[in-house]
């Protein structure tokens, strides 16, 4: 039976929402004015075209509230199976994340606590060497209200944020005006850095187009360049950029007043990983010893910001974490879920508001169509398909309150449109945690 | 004849709205599964819009529609894919330790379909 049948309250009447939350990109807007009519989004003023998809799109649909192999369950039965499935395995996984609310992460961080396993998130295919970057060399770092109202030199590397963080220009990067920017874009130099000469190559000022697969080449030129220390012509060979048009970048650099690197996926996911974007970190560190300089991810999903920073006060570390001998260890590569799969390591799955099924190597695929599964998703994905037990739960920020991090890891409150008559991942784990703590203590 | 090239999966704008709208509407499959490629490379493989093309590397293979890049997003030898589901196919299991596989600088073959 689906619960969507059951009666919700319609007033007729048009309720705002001002001041909501979009949480579909790391953005996380928060001056969004919503309007609803019956159980709908019909207007979402502010919001950007993916932020209008996002609010316009997630409405009730008609699916079971929880299933076992596909077959509509209650609720409790589909509890007390979830409850079994994590509790009898050895080496549980528990993954994703990264579009639920922090109270809900925290609740996941919980289970896996209790059963021993292996917390990880999105982050580790998304930003995840950003974080190893982070402890290698350090971040220098800044929030998006320092970028917009003091940044006069902004480069952008590896990121399009033209087609994946649209009002990112807008808001804080490019446009505003900010205190010590009254001509705001008048007041900034932008640069892109990057394989395609994209969307967002037509928002700046000036474009270097990189060969691919050379940004840590050119990351250590620059950086030489900022130390004053002889770099070799041949550098245009392999990056495809002439030296003097990166001495002419490093001068720019320097005279800035507070320059900001933001940097995208075009790093971490590319050969190189981390020791790319550690060398970017430490560019911005270098540029230190001349002007104020830092550097930013930026995150996608709406919070993965979170997943790090929960992860990290619950545990030490950032993603990737075991806790299968009683307290934390961290290792990429060892405990990352796209790892522990494709090695056939993982034999239950706990995953929140992520669908590994779509995104996963082959290796990694088949070996979770494998596993018993326990999957949290508003909607249907090739992941929930394929589910143990799936619960169909409430979008965050649409249906549900709580908390996520902004890409700065500024917290958010989220303020929701409308109730849905499906739990929140947050309340659908609680209920787990509780199950597996009521076995666990009768089990003494 | 296969020619070599380096595959880009990423985020388009369109994939992001679709997204929202659901992985199964058409939009987002034919988002997904559409294969960029600049003007100068599909004139010299004699491709034109909406023509099959077989994609292939040591991990896996697709076959996908192909459409011209617009203007000169894509250098000569670069193709571009949205990320989902055929762009996983030619993603290799291995992260060298950092947990993330080589997912952006793919290196494949390519040849009309």
């Amino acid at each position: 039976m689906s619960i969507a049948e059951a009666p919700v309250t319609e007033t007729g009447e048009l309720k705002i929402v001002k001041d909501a939350t979009c949480t579909f990109c790391g953005c996380v807007c928060d001056d969004m004015e919503l309007t609803v009519e019956a159980n709908k989004i019909t207007k979402a003023k502010n919001a950007c075209v993916l932020g209008k998809a996002w609010f316009f799109n997630h409405h009730i649909e008609d699916r079971p509230e929880a299933t076992i192999e596909g077959r509509p369950v209650t609720f409790d039965e589909a509890v007390d199976r979830a409850a079994e499935i994590l509790m009898s395995a050895t080496f549980p996984i528990t993954y994703g994340l990264s579009d639920t609310t922090s109270e809900a992460q925290r609740a996941a961080i919980a289970i896996t606590d209790w059963i021993g396993g292996t917390i990880d998130t999105t982050t580790s295919v998304c930003h995840g060497p950003s974080g190893m970057a982070f402890q290698g060399v350090g971040e220098v770092t800044c929030s998006l209200g320092e970028i917009k109202n003091r940044a006069d030199f902004v480069l952008f590397w590896g990121c399009n944020p033209a087609e994946g963080h649209p009002r990112h220009f807008t808001r804080y990067s490019l446009m505003p005006k900010g205190q010590f920017l009254p001509n705001g874009r008048k007041d900034r130099t932008a640069v892109l850095i990057d394989v395609r000469k994209t969307k967002t190559a037509k928002a700046m000022d000036y474009f270097l187009q990189l060969k691919p697969r050379s940004d840590f080449e050119l990351a250590w030129a620059l950086r030489g360049i900022v130390a004053g220390a002889p770099v070799d012509p041949n550098i245009e060979e392999v990056t495809g950029i002439p030296l003097d048009m990166l001495e002419d970048l490093v001068g720019r650099m320097k005279q800035a007043k507070f320059g900001v690197i933001l940097f995208g996926m075009g790093l971490t996911m590319t050969r190189g990983k981390h020791i790319n974007t550690e060398a970017v970190l430490a560019l911005a560190r270098d540029l230190n010893k001349f002007t104020r300089f830092a550097a930013k991810p930026m995150r996608g999903h709406g919070n993965v910001t979170g997943a790090d920073n929960i992860v990290s006060w619950t545990t030490g570390y950032p993603f990737g974490v075991n806790l299968n001998r009683g307290y934390p260890r961290f290792n990429p590569g060892e405990f990352t879920t796209s790892d522990t799969l494709a090695r056939g390591e993982a034999d239950a799955a706990l995953i929140v508001a992520s669908d590994p099924m779509s995104n996963f190597s082959n290796p990694a695929r088949e070996h979770l169509s494998k596993i018993p599964t326990v999957v949290l998703d508003p909607k249907l994905s090739e992941t929930a398909k394929i589910a143990t037990v799936a619960f169909t739960t409430a979008t965050y920020g649409i249906n549900t309150a709580g908390t996520v991090y902004r890409m700065d890891d500024v917290p958010i409150p989220l303020r929701p449109a409308f109730e849905s008559p499906y739990r929140s991942d947050q309340d659908v784990l609680t209920a787990i945690e509780a199950r597996i703590r009521e076995k666990q203590l009768a089990a003494g | 004849m296969a020619e070599e090239f380096i595959l880009i999966p990423g985020r388009t704008s369109k994939q992001g709205t679709t997204l929202n709208e659901g992985k199964y509407t058409d939009d987002y499959l034919e988002e997904i599964s559409t294969l960029q490629i600049c003007e100068e490379d599909m004139q010299r493989l004699g491709l034109k819009e909406g023509d099959h093309v077989r994609m292939w590397n040591a991990i896996g293979e697709v076959t996908v529609p192909c459409k011209a890049s617009k203007g000169d997003e894509l250098p000569p030898g670069i193709l571009f894919i949205s990320y989902g589901m055929w762009s996983s196919v030619l993603m290799g299991a291995d992260t060298q330790g950092s947990g993330m596989p080589d997912s952006k600088g793919l290196d494949v073959f390519l040849e009309p379909a």
